[in-house]
């Protein structure tokens, strides 16, 4: 499908304003002006639409496929939210009006839904204390770090490092190197966090350990209580990175297992939509002794129930984002928690366990699983038998999966297992769908083995087979002519 | 493929030393295959100063990024400017075309591996 | 229970062929110390409640004032057809497309967005987007320090102050010098500004128009800049970028702006769209997602996230940044605006914003005890002078139902009695008589 530039037609008219009475140069120098045009497309609404709706279909999305991605937590976002944020009482409201004078009453509806959704989000977690701001997973991860980095410096600690699992998502050791800190990587047992390594690590220039909870095999860290009270003994801090929270609501809450900060993904757990890769939302949560850290500003409420921004909190690291995070995602997520309360929560990770424990005992004598034992709401599968066997990669099987109109799992993801393939049902998906899945998994498998060649091929049933990124990093075409 | 008149450092850099005190440095058949197609080479520039170990530079494949480093110490002299525009010279002919940079060398490098030990490493390392 | 399909007997064969008897045990590692000491949330809602509760609150937002508040955030007219394409599931419920075949809408809409912006900054590479205006600021400075490997940035003081703050947290802890120089009256002080650069210099930045409304080429100063090997990093506003001179025809290395202009909702702050443009050579060093066009094996035209080498998920710690999201959405929304504007479109709501704004200023300058901060050339923002406190003049103002701009005081000290004001397209001529009649009646 040609680019949008190329189906301009110069003249051709699309939304636009009336026709001013003036032009720039009538005010400002022409020194100060733009030579020449933007060369922008012209195109008809309809152009428009019919280009984009074009392109559209060349998508997959949790509206029309199965969306299995491990740690991405595709699950069903529900429809009422999206006319929820766009509620013109929400969507019209200016950034600044909280710091007019009389702002906060002027804002008030938005404030108490800040407020509400950090309160209802501490009741999850058992933290003491919530910030919306982070925009994203890895802002919040970002966020906490500097957090910990503030409250050390505020102790004159002197600590420099963090730790993290070899089994981490990658933006955590990101994240903790740009807030200054060096880090130190360590091994897993038996796919979750062994003792020995982290005491091994342990010293007294570490800040903290990053810690996901079940972690990235879909495995529950059940050394758990060791390790708290381990990274406590050297005034380390536990960060629990809330990527896998989906699995745990009503189960486990992390503040009361004894970690100090923590992110959710509100495009996760709480069903916002991914958007194709966002907008997301990362909100915070602390324990009681980091609560002077968190961001400003922050939402109060006094006793006759009025909402005001507060900004005088002298120990903040500061702003991290310019107003309250994605506002608009937050909505969603605090409309979400408001439908399914405590007893629809806790059915969410329930029903999402059964999903993953379901498809993972279905599949376990055609895929290797290496750690084949309960898991939480995901399992990681590898593809190392196929490959050594018939030559059929984890990539392979995932492209065949385009093929027959389901959305691959992630792949070589975590790093520790070889040809990985982590599947996450969630919980919105029917046994119909599951059983679906677990019939053509069966069936590739099968092709592997009998016709490995045809895989290697795969996917023919999409607009375009497998692309050329070598190419692409080579080349480096990233804009239409200019 | 490990030619026998060079040496190499365990961070899979391969040295051409030369009678005038100057050495080629490029990284090794082993160090290619393992990145795959290479996309980019960034090299430092003429005039750099480099301990060895030093980082000096990376090599991107798509799905991979790899730091270069320094296998001796000296002053960069000379850098392959041909791979800015065809990364792709590498993967076709590592001790070769694709060279990386020269060196005019501080002292008499050590620490440097010989080719049979070389190839317990990246035998290892397999 | 509401988007959980499974019903009894499907959850019980399940769990028959997982071999646990229930649901409970799927949970058994959890130790029984670590149950939770409370879960004391509401009971869940029917959705009709949600949305009733949901009107409430809204209802509690003053968002139907007439308002000329702006200061880097503004209300301009966003296209039906902009919202009714971005609601197509396809798009909204996509994950980030690490499958290139089946996520080629959501490739080529960034490989077109690319287009777009480096065309509207005649800038030559742009990522996906980053989170908002602020932090690609922030990501900005940070590339010219990794480029440049030095650790100072002199910054102009007329750059957006909510920005500014943003890149203070993020480089507290970098040991970083951010040398922060003197706005004058609402102007760039040029001089001053290049005179804070030295050998040590890794960028300036300034913002055009700046916090104030004041328009400016830099041309100058970037070419000082560069004469110490310094970046020059601007911050710039999209839909005045069709009236106003160009990042690119400035000579500027790393052009940033927010995106929120392009036809996203003010939404109380968020979601947003960072916009991060540079020059070629530096592409390497820039953080987020890039889409680039390749080929499949038959020859067909198709696009993929390329230069993922630099991204956490490879690099980890080493990676140029830890963001992972690229805000598509809002990318995606800016993209269809300037199509569904075009050119003409876009030259017009700048032109009317300008119009509006500049017809403000002179009714409003007509009155005693109004004048402008400056005498500079500003675009659609302007801040004016009372001779009263600004806060006191807005707080009676918005009691008639005006909200008229941002009071500066807040953030300058020494210019409690100025106001900064803004119009869009959306303003009408009778909106701004009224502002004026009002402000005319306040000060008396």
């Amino acid at each position: 499908m040609s680019t949008v530039f190329k189906k301009s037609v110069p003249g051709r008219e699309g939304v636009w304003p009336e026709k001013p009475r003036t032009e720039p140069r009538d005010f400002i120098d022409e020194n100060l002006l733009r030579a020449g045009q933007p060369n922008l497309p012209s195109l008809s609404e309809l152009d428009v639409v019919r280009h984009f709706t074009g392109l559209s279909k060349k998508n997959f999305g949790v509206d029309g496929e199965f969306y299995p991605l491990g740690s991405c937590t595709m699950k069903y976002n529900p429809k009422f939210t999206e006319e929820v944020a766009a509620l013109p009482g929400f969507s019209r409201l200016h950034p600044m009006t909280p710091q007019l004078p009389g702002g906060g009453e002027m804002s008030s509806g938005a404030l108490e839904v800040i407020y509400e959704t950090e309160r209802l989000l501490c009741e999850i977690t058992g933290m003491s204390a919530f910030t919306l701001h982070p925009m994203a997973g890895a802002h919040g991860e970002l966020t906490g770090a500097l957090m910990m980095a503030a409250y050390h410096a505020d102790k004159g600690n002197k600590k420099t490092k963090i730790i993290c699992p070899d089994s981490a998502h990658g933006t955590n050791p990101a994240s903790a190197s740009i807030a200054g800190f060096d880090v130190v990587s360590i091994a897993s047992a038996d796919g979750i966090v062994d003792p020995d390594q982290l005491a091994a690590a342990l010293d007294d220039e570490v800040a903290g350990v990053m810690l996901t909870v079940p972690n990235t095999l879909g495995l529950f860290e059940k050394h758990l209580p060791r390790i708290v009270d381990m990274v406590h003994a050297v005034d380390g801090l536990l960060y629990y990175d809330g990527a896998n929270l989906n699995a745990i609501l009503g189960h486990l809450r992390v503040g009361d297992a004894g970690f100090d900060v923590v992110h959710l993904n509100l495009h996760k757990t709480f069903a916002t939509p991914h958007g194709g890769g966002g907008p997301g939302s990362g909100p915070v949560g602390v324990s009681e002794k980091l609560i002077p850290y968190l961001p400003i500003s922050r939402v109060t409420r006094d006793d006759a129930g009025r909402y005001k921004l507060k900004y005088d909190y002298p120990k903040s690291i500061g702003y991290v984002a310019p107003f309250y995070g994605n506002f608009g995602v937050a909505l969603k997520a605090y409309a979400y928690i408001l439908r399914l309360g405590a007893e629809g929560l806790t059915r969410v990770s329930e029903n999402a366990v059964l999903a993953a424990n379901y498809l993972r005992k279905r599949l376990e004598n055609d895929l290797d699983i290496p750690y084949n034992r309960l898991c939480m709401h995901e399992f990681v599968a590898s593809a190392c038998s196929a490959q050594k066997t018939c030559g059929v990669r984890a990539l392979d099987i995932a492209k065949a999966l385009l093929d027959r109109g389901i959305h691959a799992p992630t792949i070589y993801f975590p790093l520790i297992v070889k040809e990985a393939l982590m599947v996450e049902p969630t919980e919105t998906e029917s046994k119909a769908t599951l059983d679906a899945f677990v019939d053509v998994m069966k069936e590739i498998m099968e092709q592997a083995a009998t016709d490995p060649e045809s895989l290697l091929a795969a996917p023919v049933n999409t607009p375009v087979g497998r692309l050329d990124e070598t190419h692409a990093a080579r080349a480096m075409e990233i804009t239409e002519d200019l | 493929m490990i030619p026998n008149d060079l040496l190499y450092a365990k961070t899979h850099e391969w040295v051409r030393i030369e009678d005038n005190g100057e050495a080629t440095v490029g990284i090794t058949q082993f160090a290619q295959e393992q990145l795959g197609d290479i996309t980019y080479v960034e090299l430092p520039s003429v005039g750099d100063v480099f301990s060895a170990g030093d980082e000096m530079g990376s090599v991107e494949s798509v799905k991979a990024a790899s730091e270069l480093y320094c296998p001796v110490s000296g002053e960069i002299i000379a850098v392959n400017e041909a791979l800015d525009d065809a990364p792709e010279k590498v993967n076709a002919s590592p001790y070769g075309d694709g060279w990386f940079v020269r060196i005019k060398l501080d002292d008499e490098p050590d620490d440097l591996l010989s080719p049979e030990e070389y190839a317990e490493i990246a035998q290892a390392d397999h | 229970m509401p988007y959980i399909p499974h019903t009894p007997e499907e959850v019980r064969e399940m769990l028959d062929v997982i071999g646990v008897s229930r649901i409970d045990d799927l949970f058994a590692e959890i130790p029984e110390a670590l149950r939770p000491k409370s879960f004391n949330l509401p009971a869940g809602m029917t959705e009709m409640a949600v949305r009733a509760h949901m009107e409430r609150l809204a209802a509690q937002n003053a968002v139907h004032m007439d308002s000329f508040l702006g200061a880097g955030f503004y209300d301009h007219y966003v296209p039906s057809a902009s919202d009714a394409l971005l609601l197509r599931g396809e798009f909204y419920t996509a994950y980030t497309p690490y499958q290139p075949e089946c996520s080629q809408g959501t490739l080529q809409a960034i490989f077109e967005y690319q287009t777009a912006v480096c065309r509207l900054f005649e800038m030559e590479c742009s990522n996906a987007g980053v989170y908002d205006g602020g932090t690609a600021l922030y990501e900005a400075v940070m590339m010219a320090v990794r480029q440049t490997r030095r650790k100072k940035v002199v910054v102009s003081e007329a750059v957006s102050p909510i920005y500014r703050i943003v890149l203070a947290t993020y480089t507290k802890n970098l040991k970083l010098a951010l040398v922060t120089v003197p706005h004058d009256k609402g102007r760039d002080d040029a001089a001053a500004l290049a005179d804070a650069i030295d050998d040590q210099t890794a960028a300036v930045v300034v913002q055009n128009p700046n916090f104030f409304g004041v328009v400016a080429d830099f041309t100058g100063l970037f070419a000082k800049a560069r004469e110490k090997k310094a970046l020059s990093i601007i911050s710039g506003y999209p839909v005045l970028q069709t009236a106003l001179k160009t990042p690119g025809a400035m000579g500027a290395d790393i052009c940033t702006a927010e995106g929120q202009s392009l036809g996203l909702p003010l939404s109380f702050g968020g979601p947003y769209l960072g916009v991060m443009t540079c020059r070629k050579d530096l592409v390497r060093q820039m953080p987020g997602r890039i889409a680039g066009r390749t080929f499949d094996a038959k020859g067909r035209t198709g696009y993929v996230l390329t230069l993922q080498a630099r991204e956490q998920h490879i690099r980890r710690q080493k990676a140029t940044s830890n963001i992972c999201s690229n805000q598509a959405l809002c990318a995606l929304r800016a993209l269809i605006n300037l199509c569904l504007s075009g050119n003409e479109g876009l030259s017009r709501q700048a032109a009317l914003s300008i119009e509006n704004a500049h017809y403000a200023a002179k009714r409003l300058t007509a009155l005693p005890g109004v004048e402008l901060l400056n005498d500079a050339p500003f675009g659609n923002e302007f801040a004016v002078v009372f001779n009263d406190n600004a806060r006191r003049v807005a707080r009676l103002l918005m009691r008639e139902g005006v909200i008229p701009g941002f009071p500066l005081g807040r953030y300058y000290p020494g210019l409690e009695n100025a106001l900064l004001v803004c119009c869009t397209e959306k303003h009408h001529r009778k909106d701004i008589d009224r502002l004026v009649r009002l402000v005319e009646k306040v000060l008396q």
